[in-house]
């Protein structure tokens, strides 16, 4: 079946060069969540797509090889424990659940707001794997149903 | 021209189209038409100023149209049921509508003006946000400072939600995977 190999030749090398740059572009977004419009939510849905971008062109069998699938989900369940201990460090250091107990640093700067950077990135890592797994996981049962 | 006249055009495109939707043969069509009234709703965002819902819902929309046209148009048994429009249910559907907007017009006088809420605790965050958290973006010193609690529940429901799909879709897989080896 055509989805196993991918694509053409043409959106193949189109998508080698530009997936590198939506991912970066994800990156961008969640890094400056506390700056400018977008954070973790809008970052980790362009890291999705952008791995999904390469499911499309390059097929399920590249994809998989590529990835790790596995690493991908220990990822995503490993950062949803990590805001889990982030939020419990807040009783420990800041006197209660879920509070900002780092230095809150000078407005505007990238390393400022304390804890919500980091629950930025958290967050994008979950969001961008658990979007992608699911698609993976959808697109597989449809080519196996496919397939009988 | 004031926001509301553009939000009204919006709105009335976003009606437009999923009517388009739903009165559409062909099921490509229909999809595309639903994703007008998402990316609608993405311009109405960005007219009221709220360009980080903007963003997400740009982006989901996508992300919907992607899985709709991936898993529709490849089957070719989705065949129109034409008996299930009766007369009789579809006028009563519509006079019960109708008697529902004509009792809820008295809410809509008392609603507070546009753009003048009623609750304060939006000016409390605007005037301390930056301060308290450090934060620039006062959405992000929201959801993840003063309502931290609110996306950990959002966490919590994607991640439910992941496991709860990746659980039965895989086990479908592996017993026919293992019927198939018998």
């Amino acid at each position: 079946m055509k989805t196993q190999n991918g694509m053409t030749l043409i959106v193949k090398t189109v998508t080698r060069i530009t997936v590198w740059i939506i991912v970066l572009y994800g990156f961008y977004i969640i890094l400056h969540g506390h700056l400018t419009p977008g954070g973790g939510f809008g970052g980790g849905v362009i890291i999705a797509l952008a791995l999904l971008n390469v499911l499309l062109a390059f097929g399920r069998k590249f994809t998989e090889k590529w990835l790790h699938i596995g690493f991908l989900e220990k990822l995503e369940s490993s950062s949803a424990l990590l805001i889990l201990v982030l939020a419990l460090a807040g009783i420990w250091a800041g006197g209660s659940f879920l509070a900002n107990f780092l230095n809150t640093g000078t407005l505007f700067d990238l390393f400022s707001a304390g804890t919500l950077p980091i629950y930025n990135i958290l967050i994008g890592i979950k969001v961008a794997m658990s979007l992608f797994l699911v698609v993976w996981v959808l697109a597989g049962l449809k080519f196996e149903q496919g397939e009988e | 021209m004031p926001v509301e006249t553009w939000l009204y055009f919006i709105f009335g495109f976003m009606i437009l189209g999923s009517i388009v939707a739903l009165e559409m043969k062909d099921i490509l069509s229909a999809i595309i038409a639903i994703g007008v009234v998402g990316l609608g709703a993405s311009i109405a965002f960005l007219l009221l100023q709220a360009p980080d819902l903007a963003i997400v819902q740009f982006l989901f929309e996508i992300f919907a149209l992607i899985i709709l046209v991936r898993a529709f148009t490849r089957k070719e048994n989705h065949v129109q049921d034409p008996s299930g429009m009766n007369k009789f249910i579809v006028g009563l559907t519509v006079l019960s509508l109708l008697a529902i907007l004509y009792f809820s017009l008295p809410v809509f006088e008392n609603l507070p003006a546009f753009g003048a809420p009623k609750m304060t605790v939006a000016d409390f965050y605007l005037q301390n946000g930056a301060k308290d958290t450090g934060a620039a973006n006062l959405v992000a010193s929201v959801i993840l400072d003063y309502r931290a609690y609110d996306t950990l529940g959002e966490i919590t429901i994607l991640f439910t939600a992941i496991l709860g799909s990746l659980t039965i879709l895989r086990m479908k897989n592996r017993s026919k995977k293992e019927g198939e080896q018998e």
